[in-house]
């Protein structure tokens, strides 16, 4: 078991991290370790991690991280299949991209450049977190990587496609928000009625085509 | 059956939350203090996972439209009936027509009214707690409004209510603001001895997300950009201005700012009646401390409930 750092968060909680400096290898591996880890834990994946939560009457923090450091040992590199593929329509600029100009010229891209570049490959779903349904997709390649906008929005439209710290995301409703938007989806991300909530999964693959 | 005549400063349907949605983005939520919302639902012999209204701050009043039996705990929010006092930590028979009122603060947070045959409302992702900031759970995802009305869930309301009534806990819960945690070591070199050192204050836009806490900054050796991770109510975040954020119900699943600490599981209901302007503390201690906290917590909840010596059908009376 080498790459991972297991870590004790409080006394009901460990956090596997994968260290690995590529992101997407990294969360294929979380993604996999998620999948290994038996039922009886509360388990979360997160970009290049796992979180496990479980009862510490049942549980010790030192029998958990030992099952953790078993399942990575047994983990197969490649054990990870692919989801689905989900091709998302993106309206990108004017005024449902406010921020596609701006980033282009941060990134030294024309704005042409940038949706080409972003509708060029499909993305992995590496994980969702920040709200219900946003999906953190990439990751994406240093010449589309900008750092979060130095002023946070108060709101973001639902649907807004969005580039920030080397991914790319979608909010799934009208939220406050600090990347940059670029362009607007009509799907919707998120709907709680539903058994199944969220339009994407961690590992599916994102096409995004400009409309 | 009970009719809300005003809902105060926040009332929320909350039951124990969303378990196993945090993959989809979907935070636990349910009830902040989740050990008065258990003990209220034990008082009128309700199932753990049925919904019960928290009450945050003062305010609020209900009018009960069918006969039922009610029960409130947490915080003291100067609860009456009829304008007389209604004891807390004790299940009460209450006739149609009577008023319950939260007259004002007088220590805690948050109130938990539990409903014999739990709170009916639409179950959402395995739950009927109410998450305001998506708009979904308990009431059509908001807090409740005047005219609203607060049935037991169909099937659920028990036959034979005076039985339910009378019903008192045996022990009193400690609230005391005095929160103990576990260090979490993150190689950001945080020196997270300073949540020790001093008090910190409960800042004005603490909600049921978390509490923001405020005091002489935490000082950080390097300030660095954390790939987000799971997290979960109690973990205690360090954004760049030092100033820490306790992760509470709410919290997204997901954060990425340094972690310093994690509250304790059995010590976060106290956290949980911390309201603006309140000061808390912090202590060190040990996991196994931390497990013995929390097997004696377990314990306390599993205690049984003590017929009452007539207070529960006195205040009833006489309001």
């Amino acid at each position: 078991m080498t790459g991972w750092r297991i870590l004790p968060m409080g006394e009901a909680a460990v956090l596997a991290e994968c260290m690995l400096d590529d992101v997407a290898a990294a969360n294929a591996q979380a993604l996999a370790l998620a999948c290994a880890l038996q039922l009886g834990f509360d388990i979360l994946p997160a970009i290049r991690s796992v979180l496990v939560r479980f009862d510490p009457l049942l549980w010790t923090v030192d029998e958990v991280a030992a099952h953790i450091r078993q399942q990575i040992d047994q983990l197969v590199p490649t054990a990870q299949a692919d989801g689905q593929t989900v091709v998302v329509p993106v309206r990108y600029g004017g005024e449902h991209g406010p921020d596609l100009d701006d980033a282009a010229q941060s990134l030294g891209l024309s704005a042409e450049a940038l949706v080409m570049q972003h509708t060029a490959q499909a993305w992995r779903v590496l994980m969702i977190g920040f709200a219900p349904g946003f999906p953190y997709i990439g990751p994406l390649p240093a010449s589309l990587t900008l750092s979060r906008r130095a002023t946070p929005r108060p709101t973001v439209p639902a649907g807004s496609v969005a580039i920030a710290a080397g991914f790319t995301g979608i909010y799934p409703a009208r939220l406050p928000g600090g990347w940059h938007l670029i362009g607007r989806t009509d799907l919707t991300l998120f709907d709680p009625m539903r058994q199944l909530p969220t339009l994407l999964q961690a590992g599916d693959r994102v096409q995004f085509v400009a409309v | 059956m009970l009719r809300v005549v005003a809902p105060g400063v926040l009332c929320t349907v909350q039951d124990l939350g969303r378990s196993g949605y945090q993959r989809f983005g979907v935070p636990v939520g349910g009830a902040m203090d989740r050990v008065a919302c258990a003990i209220a639902n034990r008082l009128v012999g309700n199932l753990p996972t049925a919904a019960c209204v928290e009450i945050t701050g003062g305010g609020a009043v209900f009018e009960v439209v069918e006969p039922c039996v009610v029960a409130v705990t947490g915080a003291d929010l100067g609860a009456t009936l009829n304008g007389q006092p209604l004891p807390m930590w004790l299940s009460v028979y209450l006739t149609a027509g009577r008023r319950v009122a939260f007259e004002g603060r007088r220590s805690g947070a948050r109130a938990y009214l539990a409903l014999a045959g739990g709170v009916d409302a639409p179950l959402v992702l395995g739950s009927r707690s109410t998450y305001l900031p998506g708009g979904f759970g308990g009431l059509g995802g908001r807090g409740l409004q005047m005219d609203d009305v607060l049935r037991p869930v169909p099937g659920q309301a028990p036959r034979d209510l005076i039985r339910l009534a009378g019903c008192a806990w045996p022990v009193a819960v400690d609230y005391a603001l005095l929160i103990r945690i576990l260090p979490f070591h993150d190689p950001s070199d945080l020196r997270s001895a300073d949540l020790t050192a001093h008090p910190w204050r409960v800042g004005a836009s603490s909600n049921r997300i978390g509490l923001r806490l405020e005091g002489p900054p935490i000082q950080t050796s390097q300030s660095r950009e954390v790939i987000s991770f799971g997290v979960f109510p109690g973990v205690i975040q360090l954004p760049p201005d030092g100033q820490p954020i306790l992760l509470m119900a709410d919290a997204q699943p997901t954060g990425g700012y340094p972690v310093v600490a994690v509250v304790i599981q059995a010590d976060l209901h106290r956290a949980a009646q911390a309201l603006p302007g309140d000061e808390l503390r912090f202590a060190w201690t040990t996991i196994a401390e931390a497990t013995q906290a929390w097997r004696e917590l377990q314990r306390l909840l599993a205690l049984p409930v003590e017929e009452d010596d007539g207070t529960a059908l006195a205040a009833a009376s006489r309001g």
